[in-house]
């Protein structure tokens, strides 16, 4: 598609000029299926060359936002821009976007080839010019050798390249995929994840990739959307999400999190004091909301911090945000040990140490030890 | 187990009783055997004595006897007594049209049904099956009886017809082709609804979406992602409505208005009226072969890759 002509495009985006900043922009999209309600107003601005991840667990609207976005479903409310140009209104076959749908989707009866070149012929790109791109593609996805075989002829990992391809040769604005590499073994599917990373930058085609795999989402994404129930719970780059969830549900969703419940009761500088059943703990983590108004001043809040970010010390440390703690479990996982410890007020922490040091590592199963609660690494949630 | 189901001896073990030759016979004779039974005195036995019969020679008065002959055969393909009359070829060729159109009709009106009731919800889905089949459960000649009523002068369908101008004041609106056709189409629909409706149940809309992504519009959708899925049913139903139009007779009959001879009376009348049934046996197995080569070539085909060219 040309670049959008002066007062062609209409809608969120005031002037041609501005439409070129985003390659998606979904406004207020609302989509119910009888009482269920699948998308409860999704905004969401998509930049050009974006590798943007919808996350989140089924039944979050990832997919019917994918499908929103490919002309497959019809949002009830809300808009969509594609490339500047209002979509609501095009069928799925007229835009400038193409999906990987999770089961691949290939034509049975056709060759790799002719599923390849679907997408051209249907253009009415003449033969000769389709048969080039095609082979070109092909190599590109390294299945050139497959040409003549039909679908069924192929694993898992085949047919996924093929319908990368399909979908790519029509250098669309936006590539969709649907869980692309939900249905291959993990070795494969990290394998594919590299390829598929590469791939876009090198073509530099803005992704939008639906995934439930949160370390998948961290490995591939420039950016993440958290959904949740309908909506987007957190949106920001990848180190952004894991470092900082905002909420209950992110911190958990990604990576596990120890949740600490508490009461405000002071705030000093960009820190709160939070009152704790470990006693009084500092968080200064980022993210973290406005403090308690004079008028609440014991707001109850919950304080989230990675398995990591815990230190175990000796027993009997002494000093700021430090928890008497007893080792409950260990699990030795050969680079690093994963500890769950019993804290005071019958919560149970955990704590992953890196295996450092050379000779005997950490604490033993049933022995005392300190844990630290750095500062930096205690975030306030909003929820 | 490196073997499975096999022993030292090689004797095959299945629910853990060893299978001697002797027992796998007596097994085989009590699972296979009924079938192979029925199909033999039901099927093969008649067929061989029709085929047999075609070329023995009908005597004075209708009895079947010897010399062997091809005579059946020659009369068939048009010289008979009085020199070339072509009355049985046409006849077979009138037959074969009669059915490909009965085909074509009830296609025209199955596809869109299959996939109406596919979509509908499991209840409806269940009441809509139903009503295709219901016909069944009434012999043929009354539902063309009834058809006749319903053409008759004083139906609502030639009232119609006449208030549109179409058809003159008092007259029914059979016997005439449209009627045959119409009669054809409510008496074999079912076989072609049926195995379609199968083949949308099973149909991968992923694959459509495919399609539409990839920018095809709804007629290349159908043509290219539907088609290719549902063919398999659609050739079976379509299959299952030839081979049985072909022998109609009773509707053609009745609601065409019996002018004209087609493979199924022209067989009926051999074996009835004419007490020839030498040749009746002839026209029979002449019928049957014409439909089967048809339906081998079409398995040639369709086992290679043309079932796309073949639309």
């Amino acid at each position: 598609m040309a670049a959008a002509a002066p007062g062609e495009p209409k809608g969120l985006m005031g002037s041609a000029g501005s439409a070129r900043a985003t390659a998606v922009e979904v406004a207020g999209v609302r989509r119910d299926f009888g009482s269920f309600v699948a998308l409860d107003g999704v905004s969401l601005s998509i930049r050009p060359g974006e590798f943007m991840t919808l996350l989140g667990p089924s039944g979050c609207g990832k997919t019917t936002l994918l499908r929103i976005l490919a002309g497959l479903d019809v949002a009830d409310a809300g808009q969509v821009l594609i490339d500047g140009q209002d979509v609501s209104e095009v069928p799925a076959h007229l835009r400038p976007v193409n999906t990987v749908f999770q089961s691949y989707a290939l034509f049975p009866h056709m060759t790799i080839r002719e599923n390849v070149g679907f997408g051209l012929r249907m253009k009415k790109v003449p033969a000769a010019a389709i048969a080039a791109r095609v082979d070109r593609m092909l190599d590109l996805v390294q299945i050139a050798s497959f040409a003549e075989r039909k679908p069924a002829q192929l694993s898992g990992g085949q047919k996924q390249r093929v319908a990368l391809a399909r979908a790519l040769i029509n250098e669309p604005k936006v590539l969709l995929l649907d869980e692309p590499l939900g249905a291959l073994d993990s070795k494969l599917r990290k394998e594919l994840q590299v390829e598929l990373l590469a791939l876009q930058r090198r073509l530099g085609i803005t992704f939008v990739f639906v995934t439930h795999d949160q370390e998948e989402a961290l490995v591939m994404s420039d950016r993440i959307a958290v959904m949740r129930a309908g909506r987007i719970e957190q949106l920001g780059e990848a180190e952004e999400i894991y470092e900082r969830p905002r909420t209950r549900f992110v911190s958990q969703f990604l990576g596990t999190c120890n949740l600490i419940e508490g009461t405000a009761t002071r705030r000093e500088g960009l820190a709160v004091l939070v009152e704790t059943p470990f006693g009084s703990l500092r968080a200064e983590g980022h993210g973290a909301p406005a403090p308690p108004t004079p008028e609440a001043p014991r707001e109850s809040l919950t304080l989230a911090i990675r398995p990591e970010k815990v230190r175990l010390s000796p027993p009997g440390e002494e000093g700021e945000n430090r928890v008497p703690v007893t080792v409950r479990e260990l699990i030795y996982i050969g680079s690093e040990t994963h500890y769950l410890l019993d804290a005071p007020g019958g919560l149970i922490l955990t704590a992953y140490a890196m295996n450092a040091r050379i000779g005997s590592q950490g604490f033993d199963l049933g022995q005392a030890a300190t844990a630290v609660l750095p500062p930096a690494g205690l975030l306030v949630l909003d929820d | 187990m490196a073997t499975p189901g096999r022993s030292k001896q090689g004797v095959e073990v299945r629910f853990g009783e060893r299978l001697t030759p002797a027992r796998q016979i007596v097994r085989s004779a009590l699972t296979s055997g009924p079938g192979i039974l029925w199909v033999n005195v039901f099927l093969l036995v008649p067929l061989l004595a029709v085929i047999a019969m075609s070329f023995l020679t009908r005597g004075s008065y209708g009895q079947i006897g010897l010399p062997l002959t091809f005579e059946n055969y020659t009369r068939l393909a048009g010289f008979g007594a009085f020199g070339f009359d072509p009355l049985y070829p046409l006849v077979i060729l009138r037959s074969l049209v009669l059915a490909a159109g009965t085909t074509l009709v009830c296609l025209i009106a199955g596809f869109p049904l299959a996939y109406f009731i596919v979509q509908l919800k499991p209840r409806a889905k269940q009441i809509a099956l139903t009503l295709v089949v219901i016909p069944f459960w009434t012999n043929l000649l009354i539902r063309t009886y009834a058809w006749q009523i319903l053409l008759g002068p004083e139906s609502l369908a030639a009232r119609l017809g006449t208030a549109l101008g179409l058809v003159e004041a008092g007259q029914p609106l059979y016997p005439s082709l449209g009627a045959v056709y119409l009669g054809m189409l409510a008496a074999y629909l079912p076989f072609l609804v049926l195995p379609l409706y199968s083949s949308f149940e099973k149909l991968d809309w992923s694959i459509a979406e495919a399609a539409m992504d990839l920018g095809a519009d709804a007629p290349r959708v159908l043509r290219h992602a539907i088609l290719p899925q549902v063919l398999p049913g659609m050739v079976a139903g379509m299959i299952l409505v030839f081979i049985p139009a072909v022998g109609q007779f009773v509707i053609p009959d009745l609601l065409g208005g019996a002018r004209t001879v087609l493979l199924g009376n022209a067989i009926q009348q051999q074996f009835g009226s004419s007490r020839d049934w030498p040749f009746g046996a002839a026209i029979a197995f002449v019928g049957m072969a014409v439909v089967m080569i048809g339906l081998w070539y079409y398995a040639r085909t369709a086992g290679s890759d043309s079932e796309e060219a073949l639309l």
